[in-house]
């Protein structure tokens, strides 16, 4: 549905993205994943045809962005990362006005609002002006208006942002709902939203592509067992120092002591599991082993770890 | 064309629901109501004068209706160069600021309806600020018989005047997010363009001196109120309005690259 090809972006003083090359499948939903000023902002408003891009080429439904952007633009809806909302008006009368603009036939276009009101639970506010509303109600106004037409393919900038719990988990599953009969294509930086709601996930760091796979495998890969948190009996200093040169581990750190226990914290290398070597080591070391845990890992643990994998390679190159 | 209608209306929709709507146009009716007391009276002392001269020289007709729509309807260009950035400024800036402008730029309009949407929507409310002025002109007609010739032109005059400073303050609105800076920005240009007639006098060459008094945006509304029209000055208007919605689709396109 979407074909991204060696996309790149520069502004005048730095690059936003470069060389980034992927595809969507129709009904797939796909999850940009990123730190703040990764490029996925950048790649979102290239492919709704907000901005043109300075290399590659972005199709969408066999249409090129940059030479036919109206027939791009008609099978898009878009939610920017701030919903583009006319505050002064209230959210029946701005529904009505993008109807027009998007080109919903005149007669269809009060059944169309109903539609997307009740897709988004805003039927409760439809009299209310825009300025008056909650954040959380401002957001779903904003996907209201990027279902407007039944566009196939929809673009969601950070659709959860701002929201309490209860709405996050109600876009999610609005989200999922509109799967299979749309692509969509949605950008978060927080994990759980990604493992919950997509089918593939695109990691984008400094404006590159850094790993392409399902949540689930991302997930397998990355977090192996590369932190285990040990508590062991024995000298705490000669411990340190044998699990530091053991071959996989990258630091040991000593976080707590009690009663001549001492807890520590232990980072194996990228993709390697360690846990059965540590607790030989230790056991044959005479150390009284009473506790070894593997520790799950968030999202920037994640991020740190492939991106100065990243250049810990390119530096080895 | 039913997308422009779509901007025009949103557009005249919002000015109304703020009090920008209100404010300009009671400031104007306001204004335009003292300006043209002041100038009846001025113009009935003339005709006194006159009738006092007329009894020792011999009667001399005297126009005293067209001297008043010519003195009111000139005076209205000068209101209008005030109060016309206030309906430019917040055309694009507002869009920017609000992040709205990211759903027109990637709905299905080509950016040419966008930026004539924005250019019919203010000229709308304009040209209500203009109809309002038929109250005085008419009270002219109800009570004289002023020549409707260069009444007409001098409407015509001040359209083509009007429009020019939508186009030139619908451009000047795309180059910031901040209403401030866009209304004193365009107020600022047409100032200037208003003001190149002194420079002119004071030019020493004549081609400098024809240059700069061609450029000036009050000059060429003075035939259009004495009731003539020339296809110069319709040039003059209709390229400025040209240049300036050209300058606002190149500047929309720019803010589509840098993004």
């Amino acid at each position: 549905m979407i074909t991204v090809e060696n996309l790149t972006k520069r502004y005048a003083t730095k690059t936003a993205i470069e060389g980034m090359s992927f595809q969507v499948e129709k009904g797939e939903i796909l999850g940009f994943l990123g730190p703040n000023g990764a490029g996925k902002t950048t790649t979102m408003r290239i492919i709704t045809g907000f901005m043109p891009a300075t290399d590659g080429t972005v199709r969408v439904d066999g249409f090129d962005v940059f030479d036919n952007p109206i027939d791009v633009r008609r099978r898009i809806g878009y939610l920017p990362e701030n919903p583009p909302l006319y505050l002064e008006m209230n959210v029946t009368s701005y529904l009505r006005f993008v109807a027009k603009i998007k080109g919903v036939p005149r007669d269809k276009i009060d059944q169309e609002i109903a539609r997307v009101m009740k897709r988004a639970s805003i039927e409760d506010v439809k009299e209310r002006i825009i300025a008056k509303l909650s954040k959380g109600y401002k957001q779903r106004v904003g996907i209201a208006q990027a279902l407007l037409n039944d566009p196939p393919v929809l673009i969601l900038d950070e659709p959860t942002i701002g929201l309490d719990p209860k709405q996050i988990h109600e876009v999610r599953e609005l989200i999922k709902d509109l799967a299979g009969e749309h692509t969509v294509v949605l950008s978060t930086h927080i994990l759980p939203e990604v493992e919950q709601t997509c089918h593939r996930v695109i990691i984008i760091d400094r404006g590159k592509i850094v790993a392409v796979d399902t949540p689930q495998n991302l997930r397998f890969q990355l977090q192996g067992a590369e932190r285990v948190t040990v508590e062991v009996q024995g000298p705490a200093s000669e411990i340190t120092s044998k699990l530091s040169a053991m071959p996989g581990v990258v630091e040991v750190r000593r976080i707590s002591d009690s009663d001549g226990r001492h807890r520590f914290q232990i980072e194996g290398e990228l993709r390697k599991d360690i846990r059965s070597d540590l607790a030989r080591t230790i056991v044959q070391n005479g150390w009284g082993l009473y506790e070894l845990q593997s520790a799950t890992m968030s999202l920037e643990d994640i991020f740190l770890k492939l991106t100065t994998a990243e250049e810990s390679e390119k530096q080895n190159a | 064309m039913r997308n422009i209608l779509a901007i025009i209306e949103r557009e005249l929709r919002a000015y109304f629901s703020s009090p920008i709507a209100y404010v300009v146009l009671t400031i104007f009716v306001f204004l335009s109501g003292i300006f043209f007391r002041s100038i009846l009276a001025q113009v009935m002392q003339m005709g006194l004068i006159s009738q006092m001269q007329a009894q020792q020289l011999g009667p001399r007709p005297m126009d005293m209706p067209g001297m008043i729509s010519r003195g009111f309807l000139s005076t209205m260009s000068v209101i209008l160069l005030f109060i016309m950035p206030m309906l430019t400024m917040g055309l694009f800036s507002e869009e920017k600021k609000r992040g709205t402008i990211e759903l027109l730029l990637t709905s299905p309009l080509t950016d040419l309806q966008v930026v004539l949407g924005k250019f019919f929507a203010a000229g709308t409310f304009f040209v209500i600020l203009l109809l309002t002025t038929w109250v005085p002109v008419g009270a002219l007609y109800l009570y004289g018989d002023p020549a409707s010739g260069p009444i007409l032109t001098a409407y015509l005059g001040l359209l083509l005047y009007g429009l020019s400073i939508v186009a030139i303050g619908l451009f000047i609105s795309t180059l910031t997010e901040n209403q401030i800076i866009a209304a004193v920005l365009s107020f600022g240009t047409i100032m200037v363009l208003w003001l190149v007639d002194v420079v002119a006098n004071n030019a020493e060459s004549p081609v400098s001196k024809s240059v700069l008094s061609y450029l000036s945006i009050l000059s060429h509304l003075d035939d259009f109120m004495k009731g003539v029209l020339s296809t110069s000055h319709l040039i003059f208007y209709i390229s400025l309005m040209l240049i300036g919605l050209f300058l606002t689709y190149r500047s929309i396109d720019s803010l589509r690259w840098r993004g």
